[in-house]
Order: C-alpha cells, then sequence, then structure tokens
C-alpha cells in the first residue's frame, strides 16, 4: 500500500496545540461532562477558546502540578472527563506521584496531554524538555501513551482518549508542525500507520519524527534499500502485530524517538522483539543518556543522531551489515 | 450546645472504636497510634457529619470523604463497618491476606465506599477540591470531608490544594487535622516545624476552628457550626489530639507509631480503656 504522505512540508503547518484547543472545545460542546484543566498555561496551550466556551468548566489551578493532577483525579472521582495540559516533563515528573496514585492506580479517566515532548522546546533546555515523559507513563498500569505524528490526527486521538476507558496521556512538541497525512486520513489508538513500505529494514518511529523517518525512508529507497516506516503513533499499548510483522519481513529495525532511548519507544520495540524470539535486528535513536545540550530541535536531532540523516545512515548499517 | 445523649452515643462508639482497633492490633500489626488519636474524629465525622448510605454506596448525594493520612486505614474500616458497608468481623478475618478488601492502605479498587486509595501522603485536599468541583458542577450540595494528619502537612502539595480550595471558594470542603504533634521520627516541632498549624490555613484564605480533638461534645459543636457546604469558604478544624490516645504507654509517643500487641497486653489494654471511660463496651462478641 501506499499513502501520500508530505514530507517537504509543502502540505503546510498546524500549531498541535490549537488543534488541541479547538477539539477539546468540540468534544465539550457534545459531552457535557468534559472539563479542562491547566497549570497556568491557558494563552499558551490555546485553551482560552475552552475558557471562553465553556467557563464553567474550566479551571487553572496556577503553577502547580501536583494539584493539576489530584483535582483532576477528584474530578474523575465523580464522573467528569478532565483533559489536564501541561508541559510533558511537569506532567511525568513534577506531577509523577499524583498520576500514578491518584490517577493511574483508580484507573481514573483523566486524559493528560503534554506538550515540548523532547527536544522539540530545545532552546528551553533540559528544565522544560519532557525527556522521559514516554518511558515514566508506559510504565504505568492501564496508561494509554500517544505521540501524534501529524496534527491533523489530534482531533481524533482527542476523540479516542474520550472514548478510551481510564487515563490517557498524549505527548505533542512545541507546535508548528508540518501536515504529513493526506486530508482525512483516519487513525485508530493501537494501530501503528504504514507510512512507507519495503522489506529490508523498518524504520519505527513516533511523534514528530516520521518526517525525518520518511524522508530516510525515500532516500534509501532511492538507493534500492526497501524501507518499511511506521508511526509507531501509540507506545503503549504497542502495536506488537505490526512489530512482529516488521521482525519477520524486514529482518531490521531502526526505532526513532524524541526521548531518551531508555525506557521509550526503544525500549518497548526492543522488548516486543527479544520476546517474540524473531531473528531481527533493532537499533535505537534517540537522545542518548545525557542530559541534552541547548539549540534549535533540528539542529540538536542532528547532533545526537536521529534526524532524517541519522536515520538514514543507521538503516544502511544495519542493511550493510547483514546478519 | 451539643445535646448530652447523642455526645454519650458518640462517646461509646468512640470507645468501642478504640477497642476494635486494639482487637486489630492483636492481629497485624497497624499504625495503631495514629489511628487512637484520630479515633474521636471519626467517629464524630462517620457518626454524626456524614450522610452515607451504605445500601447505595454510590447514592450521588452522600457527603465524600477522603482519609489523607491513608495509613489510618483501620479506623475508616472500622467507621465503615459502624455505618453497615460490611460486617466489621470481615476485618479480623482477612486483614492483610492475599487478594484482601483490607490492607494497611485504603483501595477504593477493592472496597465500595471508600472514595478514593490514599496512603502517599499529601494527596488529600487535591483530591476533595476535585470532589468539591465536580459537586458544584452536578448541583450537589453534599460535603467534601478530608482527614489529614499534621505529619502531612510538611508535603508541599497540601498547600497546592489549601490554595486552591480557597481560590475556587468551596465551602463544601472540611477538612479536619489530627494534629497530634508526632511524627515517625519524633515530635513534628523537632522534625519539621509546621506550627502554627491554625494561622497557615487562615493565611490561606480558610475559615479555621480549633478544638480538643479528644472532647466529643467540642466536635459535635464544632460539627454544628460548620458553615453551609454552599459557602464560599474551606473549613479546616484542627484538632489538638494524643498520639495512642487512651492507652498509657501509646501516648506522647512515637514507639507505637505502628506495632502489634499480644493477647495478654490486648487485655490489658482492653481493662484501661474501661477504667478511664468509666464504662464498658465488648468487642469480642462484635457483630453488635
Amino acid at each position: 500500500m501506499t499513502l501520500a504522505v508530505t514530507i517537504d512540508g509543502s502540505a503546510g503547518k498546524h500549531n498541535a496545540r490549537a488543534v488541541y484547543g479547538e477539539a477539546l472545545v468540540e468534544l465539550a460542546a457534545q459531552h457535557p461532562e468534559v472539563v479542562a484543566l491547566t497549570a497556568d498555561l491557558m494563552l499558551s496551550h490555546q485553551l482560552k477558546r475552552f475558557h471562553d466556551a465553556h467557563p464553567e468548566r474550566f479551571f487553572n489551578v496556577g503553577i502547580a502540578e501536583q494539584d493539576l493532577m489530584g483535582v483532576s483525579a477528584g474530578l474523575a472521582i465523580d464522573g467528569k472527563v478532565p483533559f489536564a495540559t501541561t508541559f510533558a516533563a511537569f506532567a511525568s515528573m513534577r506531577a509523577h506521584e499524583q498520576v500514578r496514585t491518584d490517577i493511574a492506580y483508580p484507573s481514573l479517566p483523566v486524559k493528560i496531554v503534554g506538550t515540548m515532548g523532547g527536544l522539540s522546546g530545545g532552546t528551553a533546555g533540559p528544565t522544560h524538555s519532557g525527556l522521559e515523559d514516554l518511558g515514566v507513563m508506559r510504565m504505568m498500569p492501564g496508561m494509554t501513551v500517544i505521540a501524534p505524528s501529524d496534527p491533523i490526527h489530534l482531533s481524533q486521538f482527542v476523540q479516542q482518549a474520550y472514548d478510551t476507558p481510564g487515563p490517557v496521556y498524549i505527548r505533542l512538541g512545541r507546535g508548528e508542525d508540518p501536515i504529513i497525512y493526506p486530508a482525512g486520513h483516519q487513525v485508530r489508538i493501537g494501530e501503528a500507520v504504514t507510512a512507507a513500505d519495503g522489506d529490508d529494514v523498518t524504520i519505527v518511529c513516533t511523534g514528530v519524527m516520521l518526517r525525518h523517518a520518511l524522508a530516510a525512508a525515500a532516500r534509501l529507497a532511492a538507493d534500492g534499500i526497501g524501507t518499511r516506516v511506521l508511526d509507531m503513533h501509540t507506545v503503549k499499548p504497542l502495536d506488537t502485530a505490526a512489530i512482529a510483522g516488521a521482525a519477520e519481513e524486514t529482518g531490521r529495525i531502526v526505532t526513532v524517538e524524541d526521548h531518551l532511548v531508555t525506557g521509550g519507544l526503544g525500549s518497548a520495540v526492543a522488548e516486543c522483539v527479544a520476546e517474540l524470539g524473531a531473528p531481527c535486528r533493532v537499533v535505537r535513536l534517540g537522545i542518548p543518556d545525557l542530559f541534552s545540550i541547548i539549540g534549535p530541535p533540528a539542529e540538536l536531532y542532528r547532533e545526537h543522531g536521529y534526524d532524517e540523516t541519522g536515520i538514514e545512515r543507521a538503516a544502511r548499517r544495519l542493511v550493510d551489515d547483514a546478519v | 450546645m451539643a445535646d448530652p445523649a447523642t455526645v454519650e452515643r458518640l462517646e461509646d462508639k468512640a470507645l468501642e472504636m478504640r477497642k476494635r482497633l486494639l482487637r486489630l492490633a492483636s492481629h497485624t500489626s497497624l499504625h495503631i497510634g495514629g489511628d487512637l488519636s484520630m479515633s474521636d474524629l471519626m467517629t464524630a465525622i462517620f457518626e454524626y457529619l456524614m450522610r452515607v448510605d451504605p445500601e447505595r454506596p454510590e447514592w450521588p448525594e452522600r457527603d465524600r470523604f477522603i482519609l489523607s493520612k491513608g495509613h489510618g486505614a483501620g479506623a475508616l474500616y472500622i467507621s465503615m463497618a459502624n455505618r453497615g458497608f460490611f460486617d466489621v468481623e470481615e476485618i479480623y478475618e482477612t486483614y492483610g491476606e492475599l487478594g484482601s478488601r483490607f490492607g494497611m492502605h485504603p483501595c477504593r479498587n477493592h472496597l465500595p465506599g471508600v472514595e478514593m486509595s490514599t496512603g502517599s501522603l499529601g494527596h488529600g485536599l487535591s483530591l476533595a477540591v476535585g470532589l468539591a468541583l465536580a459537586a458544584r458542577l452536578d448541583g450537589r450540595t453534599n460535603r467534601v470531608v478530608t482527614l489529614i494528619g499534621d505529619g502531612e502537612l510538611n508535603e508541599g502539595s497540601i498547600w497546592e490544594g489549601a490554595m486552591s480550595a480557597a481560590h475556587f471558594r468551596l465551602g463544601a470542603i472540611v477538612a479536619f487535622v489530627d494534629k497530634n504533634d508526632m511524627c515517625m521520627d519524633g515530635p513534628q516541632d523537632e522534625v519539621m516545624r509546621v506550627n502554627p498549624v491554625d494561622a497557615k490555613f487562615e493565611a490561606f484564605g480558610w475559615h479555621v476552628v480549633t478544638v480538643d480533638g479528644h472532647d466529643m461534645a467540642a466536635l459535635v459543636d464544632a460539627i454544628d457550626a460548620l458553615p453551609p457546604a454552599t459557602s464560599a469558604q474551606p473549613t479546616v478544624v484542627v484538632a489538638q489530639t494524643v498520639k495512642g490516645k487512651g492507652i498509657g504507654f501509646m501516648e506522647h509517643t512515637t514507639k507505637w507509631h505502628s506495632g502489634q500487641i499480644d493477647e495478654t497486653l490486648l487485655q490489658e489494654c482492653y481493662a484501661e480503656l474501661d477504667r478511664r471511660y468509666g464504662r464498658a463496651v465488648d468487642v469480642e462478641a462484635d457483630g453488635s
């Protein structure tokens, strides 16, 4: 199958936060139990429209992320479906224990949206970067973990997060992400999208790395290296059937995430492949085991070897280094 | 003024709770010191303040209770049994066993009627804020009651919740502080001073009531004087208590923060309580 993907940015860009804010307003119009909370990021996270449309259902707790999650849990106990929004770093770590104990343990339907995932806010530095969030959230029993690759999917994920029982974590980047998929493209939580196909090597990516993965795949394909790209927008539950197919049919997997290489997508894929017992090499790309230097995201991705050039290089090595 | 017959009934229930807690502490290691300091508070809350219906644990209009100091689960279980949520004997028979509904900290997944799983300290106020906001959205006038230990006031998250409860004008919230002045490592003021508790809550915008947490008449008066749930200011009842209250060797010490007693000691404890209360309640023939 071939998807008409756009990797040169010519389809335009969308601000994921704006898409999220609009999707939430619409969801709340349909469902009176939907409430929105944030920790002094109403303007930054484009929740002003929600505030204006549903003022009685909007709660700004100030710069208090533990309270954000605890209050969300309390609302969820009594039938509300809270969408709690803050930076990924603070959702996953400052309020980690509230998320784990107050939300995941009782399996409450709190939908957490974290922005500035990975080095997408690179100039902000590690204090504001969600470097561990996928790993941290993935460890919690019952937590669904999503990192959309394309802003056009986000409104679908907002609806599906509402439809999903229990807690959901949606990880976004900084914003202004290119549109990649054709208009109307449908996506489902837990089902990887085969964004490009091939039988020599598979690139499994999540979140904003899809564009880089597709660009690398195009270069590889031009050299006759059949490259599959799996958009693993859902890190948990992992689409193990798609991983099994990639392992069996290509025998080589490169994982790519804007996240530390430990704990996130790469770890999940490696665990899956190891347990499958499939004869498959796995190379994990992402932020190495260090706190990153500061810089623009694209340059940081290159610096740490997981931009399109780094992905292409890793895939060629795997293909050349015949198992 | 509190009705004397009501006070006497509640004092009897508090005596019964202390004995039941000690009986449980003869089966398993229990946070007995804190359980005993909060026994009068829990009796006043569950037997006098709270509107709940054990036949309908999900009744929307019920008052909500969050045990922020989750290690006081023993007192919560006994309070719930007293209200008819389950037979008190089930606690003794199954506590801590594989798959039990009763563990060291309460779990809503396994025990209907427990509003929220707690144990990690400092979570209660934020949860209460969420519950009170939900009540307001739904047009309900139930109260949201929480019991907090003074040790957990060291947790920063308590003060985040204290801020938002006042900011959102949640008069439905009534927080009781079991101020026994002891945490695990020693006197609260030596380990990490949190006094003056009343002034701190007042500065955070709360309606503050101070009371002797072992004076049942005073507790009843404090409850009678609570502003309506629709008022615009949360209330904190700072209750001065004694850790281990009722059993001389357990009072004012950290030694009995948690512990287990043997049968001989249990009988001595029963006798001491009967002596101090000047009346006898038998909890060995329980089911009463």
